[in-house]
């Protein structure tokens, strides 16, 4: 992690307003992402972990209110033009989504959604471009890719479908890629080859990669830093080694205890759900949740502080930190 | 993709066939043919009934009709057509003219009707929600429940009946291709002519397709390869034209084809309201009679149109989706 | 704090007040998203009011069907009044209430969609349900009729079936003649049945597949009885709409027929929309407009409310909807 920082976010939040009162989605994250690194974004599903990423990607419906703060390389990209945007989509963030059967158009060959990728930001002929998407499907590891240019997303299974994905993706070596939950829709046996893939990808081109995902096992194995997000919050942030020999905050212990490993017979999940975004908890959004909650945790919200070598948003985070898992 | 035509193809014809007998042995029981003959020539002879027997066709039994029916069918296919029942009049010539005017009327108000419903489905589907999409959701809904009769007989009303009593002369004819008595071809008089009916069909299509379209594009917009077509920098334009916009047409193309039928259907009734002397004024008018020589070509044609139409639409769809194409 | 939170085997409802609308039954959710679809709760009332004052006509109507307004004299005729305070809609030809005729009509169509609709629907579940169960040469003749019967011109489909029923003496005790609304009634059922049969079939096919049907079929249940338990209640949503947009196709198509003087003829006694409707022809050049814009408004608004009710009950039944809006 010695790469100058590419993608920074301060105080960066997203609200969406409904019928019924406004959704806080994302309530005010901090984060620094390096050229070169591999940063894990982990929890549950509505923790505001993916609306982060693409709220600063403006992809979100046009109602979602987004505020705070978001550069790449200094641009900022809340309240960016339509131009900028556009020359930073594709360009210099790019997007690797979750479910690739919906995420490629169906209508158009493999090919040409390439070629429209690589077309969008230079000015280089169809034909040229046609032969840097075949090299680029080639690099992912998609054999004979010249025939599989032509073909369209439904000829392809859902492993290859995902290379699909991620030739896009990189095909304007952009500076910072984002993966929404990349192997989620996967078999495990494809899981492991897409992750090598991204990984051989992210090492040669020293982009810096958000990998977003629920799947604990899969940060693990590729990420060097790892975030945890509860409520739309960041609540704990370090190394990977480190953190999950020490789980600092209750819910990252909590994930870790909830995830199966051998010599451990029974898993603890962590009880009840989610908060009810539209009216999160008071102070610390973990609490009502949490088996160390004490009053100072409904009163004030915790913010992200200096554990050790990580970062932790918790008012116990000193005791906590010695707690044992095993 | 070839075999799959050719395989459409040769489903066709025996559906043709098969289709067409049934429509044979539906009109020879419904409108028996030979008792209309006998309503118009009340003192025929034995002699001469047993030669209309014979020359068309119109022999009992499932075999007769079978008989009868092969016997008709060569008839057909080499022009030599049965006269009609009534006034012995030759079928064929009544028959073009009136499909002419089908054409015509069916033509405008098709391609008016799709283009106008079209992009009123696309400017509607990208602003769902607001005021726009639910008022012209409640105009559509107000055209489809309105048949066609009633609003034509409401336009006739206003512009033709009151429009003469408030300023002394009809803004627009509301009968025929051209006024009683003109000969010849003249231009300006059939736009005038056709003024009224046109609308009213437009009415019905529009509703229908502005509906398909919303729908369909609604349906596209909301798709995950839409964010995926976003996040790639291309212009907004070019997102919504060649990802959207294409792929919403395909199943609306497939629709169009099938819904000849209901067009054709609308046609009838606005014809008939505005005495417009077309194929479904045709039809009616043979009906009333129980003019078989006059209905059975009428029906042929009728299901040679809708089995082509329908596998136009099969066609269409296998060549504009990808996923059908291969897939079969 | 709370005392059993450490309790892993929480009710995950307490936690999640805003989420509560999850853990209601699926019909409760389905009258939810009915109530919230405006234009359809408007026409529900309305129609269920205009239901009411069809039902209690001789309550609600001012004369009798076929009576006059007043006796006819030469100085103060009463043929072709326009509204006034003694016929509120004018009068016809022969001096009768348009208000009442019109209350008396709309009886006697209601009664021949909705009948139209129940007979037929029930009809196209069962056939849909063979040809989905059985499939096979069966279903592919079944669906290739149907497909070209949709495509074909209803109101051509609509004649020939007809002269065919009524040239066919043995039909006549069961269907009734021509202009009874006996034979309007079977016909629409007859002609009715192909959209729904469809509607099931397909329903049949995506069901058929699931585990619910497939472990069904394992504990021995027979193809009746899986029809009857599991596919029918799987498959209600669709149907109903179905239904609901069948009895707006039939009330259209009595009018229709009506309209071309090819529709039922109910007696002496009674008037259909159909009947008033072709009245208007008449009416249209000597500009009695009372007659043209009456009836047909009526219709209109009755199958506007019809069909307002059956976008209603799609939106509530068809889950999917809940995320797009």
């Amino acid at each position: 992690m010695s790469g100058e920082v590419v993608l920074s976010l301060r105080d960066f939040r997203v609200t969406f307003p409904t019928l019924f009162g406004d959704v806080q989605a994302v309530r005010g994250v901090d984060l620094d992402v390096r050229a070169g690194e591999i940063l894990g974004v982990v929890g549950e599903s509505g923790s505001g972990k993916s609306v982060t990423f693409l709220g600063l990607m403006g992809l979100l419906p046009k109602s979602a209110r987004i505020e705070g703060s978001a550069t790449v390389r200094g641009t900022e990209l809340v309240g960016a033009s339509s131009k900028i945007m556009r020359e930073v989509r594709g360009k210099r963030v790019a997007m690797i989504f979750q479910d690739p059967l919906s995420a490629l158009n169906p209508t158009h060959r493999i090919g040409n959604q390439i070629v429209e990728m690589i077309r969008a930001h230079h000015k280089v002929s169809t034909k040229a471009a046609m032969s840097r998407a075949i090299e680029l499907l080639g690099q992912v590891g998609i054999p004979q890719p010249t025939d599989r240019a032509r073909q369209y997303p439904h000829e392809f299974s859902g492993g290859m479908r995902q290379r699909v994905m991620i030739a896009m993706a990189i095909a304007n070596e952009p500076e910072v890629l984002i993966a929404d939950e990349p192997t989620t829709a996967l078999d495990v046996t494809v899981q492991a080859q897409i992750l090598e893939i991204l990984q051989r990808i992210q090492s040669e081109s020293q982009a810096a990669v958000v990998l977003i995902t629920h799947d604990l096992g899969v940060v693990a194995r590729v990420a060097d830093r790892v975030q945890g997000m509860y409520a739309g919050r960041v609540v704990e942030r370090g190394n990977v080694d480190a953190l999950y020999a020490h789980p600092t905050h209750p819910y990252t212990q909590g994930l870790l205890q909830s995830l199966p490993t051998v010599g451990r017979d029974r898993l603890q999940p962590i009880p009840g759900s989610p908060p009810n975004m539209m009216d999160p908890p008071s102070g610390c959004a973990f609490r009502v949740r949490c088996p160390h909650a004490v009053e100072r945790c409904a009163e004030e919200m915790p913010v992200l502080r200096p554990i050790g070598d990580q970062e932790a948003a918790c008012w116990r985070a000193d005791e906590l930190r010695g707690v044992s898992l095993r | 993709m070839l075999r799959f035509v050719l395989r459409r193809l040769l489903w066709a014809l025996p559906m043709l066939l098969i289709v067409t007998f049934l429509v044979y042995v539906a009109l020879r029981v419904g409108t028996d043919p030979l008792a209309s003959y006998l309503r118009v020539n009340q003192r025929a002879s034995a002699k001469k009934i047993q030669q209309y027997i014979e020359t068309n066709g119109l022999y009992e039994g499932f075999g007769g009709y079978v008989r009868g029916y092969f016997q008709w069918l060569k008839g057909f296919v080499t022009f030599d057509w049965p006269r009609s029942i009534k006034g012995s009049r030759e079928v064929w010539p009544e028959f073009r003219d009136a499909m002419m005017n089908t054409l015509r009327l069916g033509l405008v108000s098709t391609v008016l009707g799709i283009i106008i419903g079209l992009a009123l489905g696309v400017y509607v589907a990208l602003k769902p929600g607001g005021l726009r999409d639910s008022s012209v959701n409640t105009a559509a809904f107000v055209a489809i429940s309105t048949p066609p009769y009633v609003s034509a007989l409401i336009l006739q009303l206003v512009f033709a009946v009151y429009w003469n009593r408030w300023f002394g002369s009809s803004l627009l004819p509301t009968s025929g291709v051209y006024p009683p008595g003109q000969r010849g071809f003249d231009l300006v008089l059939m736009i005038k002519h056709m003024i009224l009916p046109v609308t009213v069909v437009v009415i019905q299509i529009v509703a229908v397709y502005t509906r398909y379209m919303r729908a369909s594009l609604l349906e596209v917009l909301n798709s995950e390869y839409m964010r995926t077509a976003r996040s790639k920098g291309i212009t907004e334009r070019r997102v919504l034209v060649r990802h959207a916009l294409r792929n919403a047409l395909i199943p609306i193309v497939t629709v169009a084809a099938i819904d000849i039928g209901a067009i054709l259907g609308g046609l009838i009734i606005t014809e008939r309201i505005f005495s417009y002397p077309g194929l479904g004024d045709f039809f009616l008018g043979a009906y009333d009679n129980g003019d078989f020589p006059q209905m059975m070509p009428w029906m042929f044609f009728f299901t040679l149109v809708v089995i082509v139409f329908n596998l136009i639409a099969d066609v269409s769809y296998a060549v504009l989706d990808p996923r059908i194409r291969l897939g079969r | 704090m709370d005392a059993d939170r450490n309790d892993p085997s929480v009710d995950t409802t307490d936690a999640s007040v805003g989420l509560a609308s999850q853990s209601l039954s699926p019909t409760r959710m389905a009258i939810r998203r009915f109530v919230k679809h405006r234009a359809a709760l408007v026409s529900l009332i309305v129609l269920g009011l205009m239901v009411l004052f069809v039902v209690l006509a001789p309550l609600t109507a001012r004369y009798g069907v076929n009576e006059a307004v007043f006796k006819t004299s030469p100085e103060n005729p009463n043929q072709f009044l326009s509204p006034r305070s003694i016929a509120w809609l004018g009068t016809d030809d022969i001096g009768r209430d348009l208000y009442s005729r019109l209350i008396y009509g709309l009886r006697i169509s209601i009664f021949i969609g909705l009948a139209s609709a129940i007979f037929g629907t029930i009809l196209g579940v069962t056939i849909g349900a063979i040809a989905g169960l059985r499939g096979g040469w069966l279903d592919d003749v079944l669906m290739r009729v149907t497909d070209l019967f949709l495509a074909f011109p209803f109101l051509v489909t609509l004649l020939v079936l007809r002269s065919v029923m009524s040239s066919v003496s043995w039909l006549e005790p069961i269907v009734g003649k021509p202009t009874s609304i006996r034979f309007v009634i079977v016909l629409f059922v007859l002609f009715g049945w192909m959209g729904v049969a469809r509607l099931m079939r397909s329903q049949v096919l995506a069901l058929k597949e699931r585990e619910f049907v497939e472990a069904a079929r394992a504990l021995g249940a027979g193809p009746v009885r899986i029809v009857l338990r599991h596919l029918l209640p799987n498959s209600a949503g669709p149907i109903l709409v179905a239904l609901t947009f069948s009895v707006s196709s039939s009330i259209i198509g009595e009018a229709t027929l009506g309209f071309f003087g090819y529709g039922p003829q109910p007696g002496a006694g009674s008037t259909s929309l159909g009947k008033l409707v072709g009245g208007a022809k008449g009416a249209l050049l000597p500009g009695y407009w009372w007659l043209v814009v009456f009836p047909c408004v009526l219709l209109v608004l009755v199958t506007l409310f019809v069909n307002f009710i059956g976008d209603g009950l799609r939106d509530a039944t068809d889950p999917k909807l809940d995320g797009a809006r």
